[in-house]
């Protein structure tokens, strides 16, 4: 059995900034403190693991949740074949979090469309910037209490 | 602001702004390009024109409603982005589809995944100079879009693969008009070999040209027929099997050098062995267990007897998009009560019908999968196609 390897081995490594693991319809998830993430995504990608690939990289809005943000990592391994889920929960007072940039090269666009549509800081990232929307755009669109319809033409409609 | 591309410029080169419409760009994109004559080296580019906030608006919608969006995600292969957010909707709720349905839905979604590849490669190849390769591509397309086109009513927007299964069951001169289709792609993928694959100026164009090594692709998140050109096999419908897949005789084509030319290549080699499962999946996809009924009430008279009597005789409908008969659910959809949509006629006639339709569609009510979370990947036009859906 090896999924269970690998969450065992997660545990055995980092017994602090492990806080749950679970296999929910056959995904292997691991939910982490985000101060671990650098240090676990390193184990994860060079370690035994061998999660070359981050397929994914998003956040998800819980609002009203202590802490309100949650980052979702989706890890592929090519030599094991098996794919991994990390989840990290941030507090919408502190939304900063370490960037995976230096682990893997798309990490590069998908934190920037974190940032711009959530709010999301990525400590460590060479080119923080709006990816999707324009520069001088207000507010995080995937954020729940975003509204549906608020628009923000960047020229202005005629009335 | 300046970009990063102006701060980064050299002395003696050019910037040069190419869209976001431009007539050579496929899609609304910006690229800003540094120059030094023909070479370029240096790009930045602008995504967001096209982004259409799909995420934001699957929060206002119901997982049923949600559907037609997936088709527009990418529209060459609307198929395969039905499968993919239906097996994960299906994965939350752990609904069981009927064979049939599932050799449907490969059907499908090999017939998409081939126009696919094939208006890539009609954009390719009318890029490096070879315009009647994109006409001989335009012209299969249209051969596999016609068989699309008479099961599922659409071209492209089709919303055909349906949660629990599909919206309806084959037309019944599919198998003659998927032979012709079959037949008629590969005539044209042996004219597309014999224009290009010694083709001195499409060499020159793409041999060498764009050259990813395997690190970088991995490193990039890299999938699909991109990936498998730098020699990494990775097909999730072989690493992952869902649907049938496991079932046929198929095989992953892989590139060597990872540049422009054996992108093409892995993409041609890939239709054929899309040929080929489409073939083995049309011979043995089991039978409908019944016949269309073409001798039965008519929707009206039904109607109108069910105000006094439950009808007890067939009702004729048509048989593919008006309503699909319900006596051939069980073939292509699943029979979880509340999870599918009742057959049309059942609802008009029969309270039960009626209620179950009410409680699918109205709002408040529909779909509600269970607390969790869950991912699925199946393998598009592009390469992994994966759905994350958080249900609270």
């Amino acid at each position: 059995m090896e999924e269970k390897t690998i969450l065992e081995l997660l545990r055995e490594q980092f017994p602090a900034g492990l806080k749950e693991t679970s296999a929910l319809l056959g995904d292997e998830v691991a939910v982490i403190d985000k101060e671990a993430l650098l240090q676990i995504a390193a184990f994860l990608k060079n370690g035994p693991g061998e999660f070359t690939m981050l397929l994914d990289l998003t956040c998800v809005d819980y609002p009203g949740d202590e802490s309100r943000f949650e980052m979702v990592y989706h890890l592929f391994s090519l030599t094991r074949n098996r794919r991994l889920r990390i989840k990290a929960r941030l507090s919408e007072g502190d939304l900063r979090i370490a960037s995976l940039t230096s682990l893997w090269k798309n990490a590069n666009w998908l934190e920037r469309e974190v940032y711009d549509l959530f709010g999301v800081h990525f400590d460590g990232h060479p080119d923080l910037r709006r990816l999707l929307m324009y520069d001088g755009f207000e507010g995080h669109p995937l954020r729940k209490d975003y509204p549906l319809r608020r628009e923000q033409p960047l020229i202005p409609l005629k009335e | 602001m300046p970009t990063r591309i102006q701060k980064q410029a050299r002395q003696d080169t050019m910037l040069l702004n190419m869209g976001p419409s431009h007539p050579a760009m496929h899609g609304t994109i910006r690229v800003m390009l540094e120059l030094d004559g023909e070479r370029i080296l240096n790009s930045e580019v602008e995504v967001g024109y096209l982004h259409r906030g799909f995420e934001k608006t699957c929060e206002y919608r119901t997982y049923f409603n949600l559907l037609p969006y997936t088709d527009r995600l990418n529209y060459v292969s609307p198929l395969i982005c039905n499968v993919g957010y239906v097996m994960t909707v299906e994965k939350m709720l752990g609904i069981k589809v009927p064979e049939r349905a599932q050799y449907i839905r490969v059907l499908m979604s090999e017939l998409s995944r081939i126009s696919d590849h094939l208006t890539c490669l009609a954009a390719m190849a009318m890029e490096s100079g070879a315009f009647t390769v994109f006409l001989y591509n335009m012209k299969a397309r249209e051969f596999l879009w016609d068989v699309i086109e008479q099961t599922t009513g659409a071209r492209m927007t089709t919303s055909y693969i349906r949660i629990g299964g599909v919206r309806a069951d084959l037309h019944s001169g599919f198998d003659t008009a998927l032979k012709k289709a079959v037949e008629e792609t590969r005539l044209v993928l042996k004219d597309i070999h014999g224009l290009l694959d010694k083709n001195k100026i499409f060499l020159n164009r793409t041999r060498d040209i764009g050259v990813m090594s395997q690190e970088d692709a991995i490193s990039f998140g890299w999938t699909g027929p991109c990936l498998r050109s730098t020699g990494v096999s990775y097909d999730v419908r072989k690493a992952h099997p869902y649907l049938v897949y496991d079932r046929l005789n198929w095989e992953v084509p892989l590139g060597e050098r990872g540049d422009n030319f054996d992108r093409y290549m892995v993409r041609m080699k890939e239709m054929e062995q899309s040929l080929r499962i489409i073939e083995q999946a049309a011979v043995r996809l089991p039978k409908s267990s019944r016949a269309f009924i073409t001798e039965g009430l008519a929707p009206a008279r039904a109607i109108k007897e069910s105000r006094r009597q439950r009808v007890r005789r067939d009702i004729a409908l048509s048989p593919n998009l008006e309503g699909s008969e319900g006596v051939r659910y069980p073939d292509i959809l699943a029979s979880d009560m509340g999870l599918v949509i009742p057959p049309k006629e059942e609802t008009y006639t029969t309270i039960e019908g009626l209620i179950d339709h009410f409680k699918f569609f109205m709002s408040g009510h529909g779909l509600r999968p269970p607390k969790g979370e869950a991912y699925f990947a199946v393998e598009g036009g592009n390469g992994e196609l994966g759905f994350y859906i958080v249900s609270d």
